[in-house]
């Protein structure tokens, strides 16, 4: 038993890395892409508008449900990796 | 058979439907009534997170609060990512752990993790003010909905509504009211894709609208992108470009993460994730409730840049292929005779639309009357002021079926969508309040040794209550909804959102802090926004006048939330640093909701 919340330590270390990684994606497409940085793409056209329009209006919408996919599935291989999935 | 009666038989029959599901539904016990059992799957959880999530404003107002933004349609992003983006700040930040934790309601997490009956009644008391001031939106929603279809006055409608959302509230609790949402949800979704595939079709000549956002327009060929040509028609008529940037970036940020922290800290949709069977299946859950809610909020910027193009055109023929302002714009005949064009006087009569041959020359001139330029042309042309005097943002999306000219159905499924939107939400926010109300004040505070019986009773009558005070505040609103809305993210966001995570990611923050950074949030956003918009939204109150030179920063009152947020995380951590830590087993408590092994279900005691 000992082991134990050295284990539960290493998993949480390992969920916050998950969480913050997917929150620097989560930020970078609808603040970076969608607002900030709109200017700085407004080179890059897609279908009449510009990247950062795109973003703002649709793409951060599904990278959005791609994050949280990724993040259930990926949770739930930690989970089953230090053994404490319900 | 005609318009009234099929609209009537549609959104009776849909009545039908939820009142019929809520008796098979019926619920026997506490855990039932407050969290279905633990027993929702989550697919099924999204679809009625998504019915509860998306209310009258998503469905009704929010295409027309983008198409027709004076600023342009791309400034109203925000409430397109952050309605969105708060579900990843849900999924990875706090529907899990609260799951683990397997209690029912908000405040009791507060209570538990802060180890303090006053954490938890500090958090009833913005739980109540952020779900009752959001649920008075819901039911002037209801009411104005069924005005505009079923030609009963909005008081009227909106005791038809109470009655409905009492019959299956009250007695399905939860239960009831889940799979209610995931009836309401399909209405709702049919209702606002089938016009929009028309639009879409007509104008870019492809099925999906997300795509006809992006695509060609149609009637010159296609050559031409339709954002482009759009972009071209608004300005000739002297509108700010469509696609124009954001004048202020800072206040464009900190509203977007308001409604993002916002709706991760409202209530109602938390709740949500404590009916499904398992951890995992609240991380499941909230990416099935996005996709659900994406299919509405990626059509929503379509819909409305479509309809916004539409409307333009009918009213400058010439602009269809060519310049708006090389041919005349329409004419009064031509609306009172072409049976195409009926719905715009149909429209006026409900006063979404308005119009008025200023200069009598028998022609409806509709062009930005403010924009210098336009008034020389004006002046050259003999107008008196732009004659299109009225498009209600609600236009866009309710009168979509009679522009594109759909059948009969179509429009009566409209109908049924907005009173399932709204109708959905409404009986969310209402088993927070309830909930809130028996679990929190009644058994928590009270009288703790209420039986299971007298408690389920007790959840019932606060819902009872809460459908009247609910009822009695759509009649009598105070102020404007929309400002009311803005309280409700702001508050969710400045109390609700930070005091959660805080309790999740740190074992450092105490009671104190908690409270302190609570009460902190909930004054500071409070005061912001009455200084603007009126004390208790009384009209006549405002200190300051609301406009953009007087705003913090250039912070907008509905922006503020962020700050807020900031300054509780901020007073909480400072408190708990030079107050004791969290006694031993309330550390051990945050250990364990991190970890999902032993979850079981949840329990009252």
């Amino acid at each position: 038993m000992a082991e134990e919340p050295q284990n539960n330590n290493a998993y949480w270390a390992a969920n916050v890395r998950i969480i913050q990684i997917s929150l620097v994606v989560w930020a970078l497409v609808s603040f970076g892409f969608g607002i900030i940085l709109r200017p700085a793409l407004k080179g890059i056209s897609v279908g009449g508008a510009d990247l950062g329009f795109w973003f703002a209006q649709q793409g951060s919408i599904l990278v959005f449900l791609v994050l949280i996919f990724f993040y259930a599935w990926r949770m739930n291989k930690l989970d089953a990796e230090h053994g404490v999935e319900e | 058979m005609d318009q009234y009666t099929l609209n009537l038989l549609v959104v009776g029959a849909s009545f039908a439907l939820y009142i019929g599901i809520a008796i098979w539904a019926r619920a026997g016990t506490t855990a039932e009534f407050y969290a279905a059992g633990q027993g929702v799957p989550p697919v099924m959880n999204g679809m009625a997170t998504a019915a509860d999530w998306m209310s009258a404003a998503s469905f009704i107002s929010m295409a027309g609060i983008i198409a027709l933004a004076p600023a342009g349609g791309y400034t109203q992003s925000s409430f397109l990512m952050g309605w969105t983006g708060g579900y990843v700040l849900l999924a990875l930040l706090l529907a899990p752990y609260l799951r683990k934790f397997g209690k029912f309601t908000v405040p009791e997490f507060v209570g538990d993790r802060f180890y303090s009956k006053g954490a938890r009644l500090v958090a009833v008391i913005c739980l109540i003010v952020i779900s009752v001031t959001y649920v008075i939106g819901q039911m002037r929603g209801v009411g104005v909905t069924f005005a505009r279809f079923l030609e009963v006055s909005t008081d009227t409608g909106l005791y038809i509504g109470a009655a409905i959302v009492f019959a299956y509230a009250v007695f399905g609790g939860m239960k009831g009211i889940t799979y209610t949402q995931v009836a309401q949800y399909c209405v709702l979704i049919v209702a606002y894709t089938i016009p929009a595939i028309f639009i879409s079709l007509q104008i870019t000549g492809n099925f999906l609208p997300q795509l006809g956002l992006l695509g060609g327009y149609a009637p010159t060929g296609g050559d031409v992108a339709f954002l482009a040509k759009l972009d071209a028609v608004v300005t000739e008529l002297g509108f700010t470009q469509y696609t124009a940037d954001t004048t202020s970036m800072l206040n464009m940020v900190f509203f977007t993460m308001s409604l993002m922290i916002g709706t991760a800290g409202l209530p109602h949709v938390i709740i949500r994730f404590f009916t499904v069977p398992k951890v995992s299946d609240a991380r499941w859950s909230a990416g099935w409730a996005l996709v659900f809610i994406a299919l509405l909020y990626t059509v929503a910027p379509a819909v409305g840049s479509m309809a916004r193009l539409n409307l333009t055109t009918t009213f400058w023929p010439n602009a269809e292929t060519g310049l708006a302002l090389d041919g005349d714009a329409i004419s009064l005949e031509e609306i009172n005779t072409n049976p195409d064009l009926a719905w715009i006087n149909t429209w006026q009569n409900t006063g979404l639309l308005g119009f008025e041959d200023k200069n009598g020359d028998g022609l409806i001139q509709y062009y930005n009357e403010s924009n210098p330029e336009m008034q020389a042309i004006a002046a050259e042309r003999g107008w008196t002021g732009n004659e299109l005097t009225t498009v209600d943002n609600d236009m866009m999306v309710l009168a979509n079926p009679e522009i594109a000219a759909l059948p009969g159905w179509v429009i009566a499924l409209v109908a049924a969508g907005g009173l399932a939107a709204a109708l959905s939400t409404a009986a969310g926010l209402l088993l927070a309040i309830s909930s809130a109300v028996s679990h929190d004040l009644i058994k928590g505070s009270i009288n703790p040794n209420i039986s299971e019986k007298g408690e389920l009773l007790a959840a019932r009558i606060s819902m009872g209550f809460a459908i009247v005070l609910a009822t009695w505040l759509g009649l009598n609103p105070p102020g404007f909804a929309a400002q009311v809305v803005a309280l409700a993210f702001g508050l969710a966001a400045a109390t609700i959102f930070p005091v959660l995570m805080m309790g999740i990611f740190s074992k450092r923050v105490n009671k104190e802090g908690a409270i302190v950074g609570m009460l902190v949030g909930l004054f500071t956003t409070a005061i912001y926004i009455f200084l603007y918009l009126g004390w208790f939204f009384i009209p006549g109150t405002a200190t300051l006048e609301n406009i953009p030179a007087n705003w913090l920063f250039g912070i907008a009152p509905a922006s503020f939330g962020t700050v807020g947020a900031i300054l509780n995380f901020a007073s909480a951590y400072a408190v708990s640093a030079v107050t004791k830590a969290p006694p031993r087993e309330i550390q051990e408590l945050v250990e364990s909701i991190r970890v999902p092994k032993g979850a079981g279900a949840a329990t009252g005691h």
